[in-house]
């Protein structure tokens, strides 16, 4: 007798392992885990499923934050901190709508202090956000040739074809322009 | 270092630990020396964090929303919430505005019920004595009851509550009224034309019929003399000229008439319509034809049409008499049988019939 043991839920610390390496099982399954309570609480606190999701991603971010600058600590339940995070930013979010002024937040779970992590947060958020308006602004090919160079690791060789580049040197003369003024965007926007 | 572009070129090399052992030592030493290169490095290097940072969010972004889709969102939500949860939520938020718009409703309603006098229960129009019920047929008759309260005042006797008509059935002090007068009674009382007031006694009511049979008690009483006037035992014909007497005000008015319908209010075989004027404190008074037979008591009319009132028929007088117990009576009540009116002209009709019409005061 052999029992199939079903690729389900794993265990936080498996989870935690699985955002380090950027694996989308473990996404899956932090939304297994955990969407449906934070669909609850924001449902249950004037908020739609939109929102919910939004602020589920939020979390998402924050945790990864968390766990790639290593300072992620397995002190609490996984659970616990997305939760804690969620109610965080839902309370945020309320206060920019001046929906909640008066009545309180229905909880359903235990939550913990996050302020620490969220500024973190904030810190990382305002920098994606100064990086996407730079970027925006750099204007293509500039930005096709940046992101295709750093973020998605193609060859000097491969972006001199795509883009019709005579050579190579052309190819890196022009990114190394699109890098200079993506500087002067960036630090002095 | 020949151009920009090489040294940036190095420095990427550097950062990305390309560099051989030597070049590497070399160069650290160079920035060291060199700060405008350092922070040429340092500046690099951010940027490039920050380029890589973006391609990992931009990423995990599309990563999730990718999760997001696989889920089922709906059944998820169907799992979580029993349906009324959302309207619970609502209840419980105006919960407080609803109690104060409540109270304030209720407040408003009843002081607009207290000043535009609807608990004064005095109006005469609130009486209610002799709507059919057990007919079930709604009434909008006006009860020709008077509300005497707001008279003035004349002398030191309290004046009633309500006012009405009664008249004699016979001569040793029995008096017939309407029911609607003397319900809810504390005490009644029998005033004749001359202001003589005489305590009286209920000894028989009939609400169906709306009769109700009074006999005085007050030690002062004198006989009347035998009556003048009969009681009418079979129906009477239409187009009959009939009149009452009656007490709308504090002295005796005459009023005159014909029979207008066989059937009252709705149909009601109990009384006759007739077209003639009366108003409150009619009640109970004395229906009579030329002859001066009485042939029913007054006692209603109907509001929204011109000259219809309604008198009982005087064959259920009778019947009421007949169903007194007469062994529990101290006066044997025997009614008269002989007329001596007709012939008589409604002046001389009037002057032996006065005497036996009585205000009826009710406290």
């Amino acid at each position: 007798m052999s029992k199939k043991i079903n690729k389900s839920e794993l265990v936080d610390a498996e989870i935690i392992i699985g955002i380090q390496k950027g694996s989308k099982d473990s996404l899956n399954s932090l939304y297994n885990s955990f969407y449906p309570m934070v669909l609850q609480f924001v449902l249950a606190n004037n908020g739609d499923e939109d929102e919910a999701k939004d602020i589920f991603q939020e979390s998402v971010i924050v945790l990864y934050n968390k766990v790639k600058s290593g300072g992620f600590e397995l002190n609490s339940k996984l659970k616990t901190f997305i939760y804690s995070v969620c109610r965080r930013l839902w309370l945020k979010r309320l206060n920019q709508k001046s929906r909640n002024s008066a009545s309180e937040l229905r909880d359903f779970e235990e939550f913990q202090a996050v302020e620490y992590d969220l500024e973190f947060h904030q810190q990382k958020d305002a920098q994606f956000l100064q990086m996407e308006k730079a970027l925006m602004h750099l204007g293509e090919p500039c930005r096709t040739i940046i992101e295709d160079y750093y973020i998605k690791n193609q060859s000097m060789q491969e972006i001199t074809e795509k883009f019709g580049y005579t050579n190579a040197d052309n190819a890196k003369t022009q990114k190394y322009k699109c890098l200079q003024r993506l500087k002067k965007l960036f630090f002095q926007p | 270092m020949e151009s920009e572009i090489e040294l940036i070129e190095y420095i990427e090399s550097y950062l990305n630990d390309e560099l051989s052992t030597e070049d590497k030592i070399a160069f650290e030493k160079l920035r060291a020396e060199n700060p405008v290169i350092d922070l040429k490095v340092v500046e690099h290097q951010i940027l490039l964090n920050q380029v890589t940072e973006y391609g990992t969010r931009v990423k995990l972004k599309a990563d999730l929303n990718e999760a997001y889709e696989l889920l089922d969102v709906t059944s998820i939500k169907a799992g979580l919430f029993p349906p009324l949860h959302r309207m619970r939520l609502i209840i419980n938020k105006f919960k407080f505005n609803t109690a104060i718009a409540a109270s304030v409703a209720i407040i408003t309603v009843f002081a607009t019920l207290l000043s535009t006098g609807y608990f004064n229960k005095n109006s005469t129009n609130n009486y209610k004595a002799l709507r059919r019920d057990i007919n079930n047929i709604k009434r909008s008759q006006n009860q020709l009851i008077k509300g005497i309260n707001d008279l003035p005042e004349k002398g030191p006797v309290n004046p009633g509550q309500f006012g009405g008509t009664g008249f004699a059935l016979t001569s040793n002090g029995y008096i017939v009224t309407n029911y609607h007068v003397v319900k809810d009674a504390d005490s009644v009382y029998v005033q004749n034309v001359n202001g003589e007031s005489f305590k009286v006694k209920q000894i028989y009511v009939d609400p169906a019929y709306d009769i109700a049979v009074l006999q005085i008690t007050d030690p002062g009483f004198k006989e009347l003399g035998s009556l003048p006037y009969t009681f009418k035992k079979s129906g009477s014909d239409l187009g009959e000229d009939v009149y009452t007497i009656g007490f709308p005000r504090d002295d005796q008015v005459f009023n005159r008439g014909y029979l207008s319908s066989l059937t009252g209010y709705g149909g009601d075989t109990l009384t006759y319509q007739v077209d003639i004027s009366v108003n409150p404190g009619n009640s109970g008074g004395p229906l009579l034809n030329n002859k001066g037979n009485v042939i029913g008591i007054i006692n209603a009319k109907q509001m929204q049409i011109e000259g219809a009132a309604f008198a009982i028929k005087s064959n259920f007088i009778l019947q009421s008499v007949d169903a007194i117990p007469q062994d529990s009576l101290e006066n044997k009540l025997v009614l008269n049988k002989k007329n001596t009116m007709s012939g008589l002209s409604r002046t001389d009709q009037y002057k032996k019939i006065k005497d036996y019409i009585f205000m009826v005061k009710v406290y």
